[in-house]
């Protein structure tokens, strides 16, 4: 293959293609997939001159080194890292400029769990279903990138322009988010509202793209039935068996059969992809 | 009927049974309901991606008020399969049958897709009297080949592809159950007739 490439040295931790993803599916059963903080996605394809509907790169921190086959323009957004081309320091959020043969890697961390890779042109796999996404869950969608990957880039669209938003600020800890309460608020005691609303809960190791778990006190059942199977929706606070919550992120599966407490206010949900295990978390209902 | 809030975008729609579920999720696809998603489970149908939720509220009160023309009968799809799973001595036992009486009893009952879930274009199809419940296995095998026929509670469900899973395996078919570079890619898709067919292995 000719043109515009680039090709993964190190794919770091997991490094996924995410754009706006696939809704419409999940009557199939299909996951929405797509970029977790989809602000840093989009703000990353304007730097570039992209369209916001282009794909980029979700690189969970530490590691992520691309070669680029010919010059193009990158940005690399979301969680607050330390770019270097060719080992030297770039710019965090703003467009770089890399040379054909020159390395990209992300190099260091300030803040956050995961950065967006922005290339002019776009990541050019093939779309499945409207969509370039990584489904981690059902495994529609390119693999996680490897070493030795291949990835073709898009022509370039437009000019890269500078950054237009703040991003120097790292969150708050506590992070705050905010739940609207439903559909199965009445599936809890009046203690576990009131335990939801003063607990500060901690973000598990087990986190993923499908859901930020939580440690932290158990919220307990007013029913204990057996819930048949429901839709779910994007931010959805569940309450598996164990009692401790988890909100989920684009990779949920389609329905569930444990109880949802509430649902995270869309808003919030760019400060979940954020979070790294350890990080402190506060649910308002 | 009950409609329930979900967040600000979406609104779950609770109804009786999994029959009910399946025609309201027909009802709504028949309608020019503006939702990205509209998904039918076991007692629910969400739509999800919704402008405005108590409009969408007030308008699926009206659809039970007054019956609409019902939906056109959707395409039937016959499921060639191979009734030789793991499960089919046990799934005679609990249905006090012959495993050759399962066969017919699975064979001659007209099923419908009520909803999809667990993988793409794995159907939960109904249609098994509620008497013929199964439970699902105390542990799930670590690996279902794809393909594989099988049952847990009401429902009968196919695996579209390899995956660990608790239902009783009755048989298998070869028939491609998804495949995303269709335009429609869940060969069992909800509202879909099925009907299983012995073929020999």
């Amino acid at each position: 293959m000719t043109g515009r490439l680039v090709t993964v040295v190190d794919p770091g931790p997991l490094t996924t293609v995410q754009d706006r993803g696939r809704p419409g599916w999940a009557h199939l059963g299909v996951p929405r997939s797509g970029a977790l903080d989809q602000p840093a996605a989009s703000l990353g394809n304007r730097l570039v001159g992209n369209e916001e509907t282009d794909a980029v790169l979700e690189a969970m921190v530490g590691g992520l080194a691309l070669e680029v086959s010919t010059a193009m323009t990158a940005a690399v957004t979301g969680a607050h890292a330390v770019v270097e081309v060719d080992g030297r320091r770039q710019a965090f959020g703003e467009p770089v400029s890399v040379r054909g043969g020159q390395t990209l890697r992300i190099a260091g961390l300030h803040w956050g769990l995961r950065c967006y890779v922005a290339l002019a042109g776009g990541v050019d796999v093939p779309v499945v279903l409207g969509s370039r996404a990584t489904d981690t869950l059902s495994g529609i969608g390119p693999a996680p990138l490897a070493a030795g990957d291949q990835l073709p880039i898009g022509p370039p669209r437009g000019r890269p322009r500078g950054s237009d938003v703040d991003v120097s600020a790292p969150p708050p800890s506590p992070v705050t988010l905010r739940v609207g309460r439903g559909p199965r608020d009445d599936w809890f005691s009046g203690a576990a509202l009131e335990t939801l609303s003063r607990a500060t809960y901690t973000v598990s190791a087990d986190s993923n793209r499908i859901g930020l778990r939580l440690d932290g006190p158990a919220l307990e059942r007013a029913r204990v039935e057996e819930l048949p199977s429901e839709g779910i929706v994007l931010g959805a606070v569940q309450v598996p068996a164990a009692g401790t919550p988890l909100v989920f992120l684009n990779d949920h599966p389609t329905t569930g059969g444990y109880p949802v407490l509430g649902v995270v206010d869309p808003h919030d949900l760019p400060a979940c992809a954020q979070l790294s295990p350890g990080d402190r978390v506060r649910l308002r209902a | 009927m009950r409609c329930i809030r979900v967040g600000a975008h979406a609104l779950l729609v609770e109804v009786a049974d999994v029959a009910a579920a399946t025609a309201l999720f027909a009802v709504a696809r028949s309608r020019d309901v503006r939702a990205v998603d509209i998904v039918p489970a076991a007692r629910t149908v969400l739509f999800d991606g919704v402008p405005d939720v108590e409009s969408l509220a007030a308008e699926v009160g009206t659809w039970s008020a007054a019956p609409t023309a019902q939906p056109e009968p959707a395409e039937e799809v016959e499921v060639p399969t191979v009734y030789d799973g793991e499960d089919l001595a046990h799934v005679a036992r609990l249905w006090e049958m012959t495993q050759r009486e399962v066969v017919a009893t699975h064979t001659s009952t007209a099923m419908v897709v009520a909803f999809c879930g667990f993988a793409p274009g794995f159907a939960y199809c109904t249609g098994l009297p509620a008497r013929l419940s199964v439970s699902r296995l105390d542990a799930p095998r670590p690996k279902v080949p794809a393909g594989s026929v099988g049952l847990a509670g009401e429902f009968t469900g196919v695996y579209p592809s390899a995956s660990p899973g608790g239902w009783r395996l009755l048989g298998r078919t070869d028939l491609t159950l998804w495949d995303q570079e269709r335009e429609h890619p869940a060969t069992l898709a909800p509202g879909t007739r099925v009907r299983f067919v012995e073929v020999s292995g």
